[in-house]
């Protein structure tokens, strides 16, 4: 138990490769943080920094009262479950377990009670003397999150932990994951690229791209109010729409194709006559609108998913994605008529890729 | 194969037979010949079927031995084979897991040249550096002594470089998560290392115990003294008398003899081994 602080976090490969460019960021005692981003964009090497797997080039990593940046990994008081689990082949699961205790010296009772404790809570009681060949995948999941637990450690790193699982196992094992830290309320960082796990498990996420923190805060926050280009686009599925656009109106509205005016929100931008913006849309805040439609697109492509059915649609020049209920029937071809609400459009400056906030 | 042809059968069978026996045929011709007297054993054509000499042949090779080559039984030098054989496996054994150990896990400055010295050696067998070899063992004063006929042969660079390659095939994960799990260098060699390379260990002991107990020039020229000598250098000295005849019958006996230890060894660990030739456990 214990929070966990980065402090100007940098990463310098031999190779001249530039990993992480200053990460600051401070993990509350009990928090469940993840940090998400494309592959490549320093997610891993910021958590085996945290791991002490590799050594950070500058900066200041914290894990409670003391400062670990240069320790030994088995001298940070960390855990970590690894995306192929990297269970011991020739050990049983309650060998696997136990070996981190028996190499700290703890007493033989208390691992005996640490390692039942644990499968007990895992539901792999009846496969402590199995070997991690005899398991499923989900079941090697398992162990390896038992080797962390049995620890006690003061924080929990998971590197992907769920991407060699299949996707029904992925999201039953997800809600696992989340009511186990919740219940030890042990300190986690998890690493993945599913925006699906980083909205459903995370406390507040990273979104880090090309070593930098692109932002930083709760699920819904990035959601509502992504503050970069990058994180609009990276979070939420469908993939946000992004459309260029000119201020007129004395502020209030935004020209986005040639008939195509959608109005600003909240007061607009004041005074900002000609400036040119990024209007960022999602899909499923494009809502069909018979009576008095905003705009009308031409439908391209359907594709059903059930529940909801994706339409790709032209609006002029550009290929928009539209979110609509999976009952109503759109064909190719068709014109679909949309409303929306301008309180949820986004607008971005196109050159600095940053978030405009409307006058309110 | 999928064919499922009688004929085709038969013929399979009957060629596997016939290669079966012309193998097993020189082991039988020994067998036999070591259980005749000296008289049978001179007739032309020899008999193929044993004769009643078994005990009393074996009886003399393993208590006076040959005479007419100084009488040596064949125990000792039965047990000098062991000592060899069992050293240079063992010893290589160890010596290569170490240093692939070093090669693989450790970043130390000329790492790579070091790994290709090694390996360079491989082009450098026994029978060609023999010459340098024995001056160096006969400076150390090693002639006629268990550390010479072994110590020279241990290092290894085939094992070394058979263990570099298996090391460089376990996932790199096993070692962080060691080292997560608070295993120094030493123990992440002997709790996971070790048992994971136990079928390629198994492997390897099979062939440098066979490679050890068949060692013919090395033994041959640091040992003059017969107390060190191994069963086969005795067999040479056996066959090789002076004014006198073989005593072929003898000969065989022992030969059968020799056979025996290597035998055992494969049958013994023929599982791990075919184990270790096919599977990798990971």
């Amino acid at each position: 138990m214990a929070e966990l602080v980065l402090s100007r976090v940098q990463k310098t490969y031999p190779n001249g490769f530039t990993a992480l460019r200053g990460i600051d960021l401070r993990i509350e005692d009990g928090e469940f943080v993840v940090v998400v981003g494309p592959s490549g964009c320093g997610k891993s090497t910021l958590l085996r920094l945290i791991a002490g797997l590799e050594t950070a080039s500058a900066g200041e990593i914290r894990i409670g009262p003391r400062e670990v940046t240069r320790l030994e990994p088995a001298e940070r008081d960390i855990a970590m479950v690894f995306q192929n689990y990297a269970l011991y082949p020739h050990m049983s699961v309650y060998d696997n377990m136990a070996y981190g205790l028996r190499n700290r010296r703890v007493a033989r009772q208390e691992i005996d009670r640490r390692v039942r404790q644990a499968a007990r809570i895992l539901e792999l009681e009846a496969l402590l003397e199995r070997k991690p060949r005899q398991l499923s995948g989900g079941q090697r999941q398992r162990v390896a999150m038992g080797r962390a637990i049995v620890r006690e450690p003061a924080a929990f790193l998971f590197d992907e932990p769920l991407s060699n699982l299949d996707a029904k196992l992925r999201v039953q094992m997800r809600g696992e994951i989340k009511r186990l830290q919740r219940r030890l309320g042990t300190t986690s960082v998890y690493v993945t690229h599913d925006q699906a796990e980083a909205m459903t498990m995370g406390d507040r996420l990273v979104v880090l791209r090309d070593g930098r923190a692109e932002q930083i805060g709760t699920p819904l926050d990035v959601y509502r109010r992504p503050q970069t280009l990058f994180v609009a686009g990276f979070i939420g599925s469908p993939a946000m729409n992004f459309l260029p656009g000119t201020v007129e109106g004395g502020g209030r509205r935004v020209r986005v194709g040639e008939s195509v005016v959608l109005p600003l929100p909240g007061a607009g931008l004041p005074g900002e006559d000609g400036r040119r913006l990024v209007v960022g849309i999602r899909p499923e805040h494009l809502a069909i609108d018979g009576t008095s439609p905003l705009v009308e697109l031409s439908v391209e492509l359907v594709e059903h998913l059930g529940s909801e059915t994706l339409v790709q649609a032209w609006l002029e020049e550009t290929l928009v994605t539209v979110s609509v209920d999976g009952a109503v029937e759109v064909a190719a071809g068709d014109i679909l008529p949309l409303a929306l609400d301008p309180e949820r459009l986004h607008l971005f400056d196109p050159e600095r890729e940053s978030r405009l906030e409307p006058a309110s | 194969m999928v064919e499922s042809r009688p004929l085709l059968t038969l013929f399979s069978h009957g060629v596997l037979i016939l290669g079966a026996a012309i193998l097993f045929l020189p082991l039988w011709v020994a067998f036999v010949a070591s259980t005749l007297s000296a008289p049978d054993f001179n007739q032309i054509p020899m008999p193929l079927l044993p004769g009643g000499h078994f005990w009393e042949n074996y009886t003399t090779v393993l208590t006076q031995g040959v005479k007419s080559s100084g009488g040596l039984p064949v125990g000792p030098m039965m047990l000098n084979s062991l000592i060899m054989a069992l050293t240079i496996a063992i010893g290589k054994i160890a010596i290569s897991l170490l240093s692939a150990y070093a090669i693989v896990y450790f970043r130390f400055p000329m790492r790579k040249l070091i790994f290709w010295i090694i390996f360079a050696t491989l082009m450098l067998p026994v029978e060609v550096r023999i010459l340098p070899t024995y001056k160096v063992a006969a400076d150390l004063g090693l002639l006629n002594s268990y550390t010479g006929l072994t110590l020279p042969l241990i290092a290894s660079a085939t094992a070394t470089f058979l263990f570099r390659q298996y090391f460089l095939t376990v996932p790199e994960e096993l070692l962080e998560a060691a080292r997560l799990d608070g295993a120094g260098p030493w123990r992440f060699f002997r709790d996971i290392l070790l048992p994971l390379s136990r079928t390629n260990i198994a492997a390897l002991f099979v062939i440098l115990f066979i490679y050890g107990w068949n060692q013919y020039l090395w033994p041959l020229l640091v040992t003059t003294d017969p107390a060190y000598s191994t069963i086969v250098i005795g067999i040479q000295r056996m066959v090789t008398v002076a004014d006198a005849t073989p005593q072929w019958h003898l000969v065989m006996a022992t030969a059968v003899l020799a056979l025996l230890p290597p035998v055992v060894v494969v049958v013994l660990m023929q599982r791990l081994f075919v184990k270790g030739l096919v599977e990798t456990e990971k």
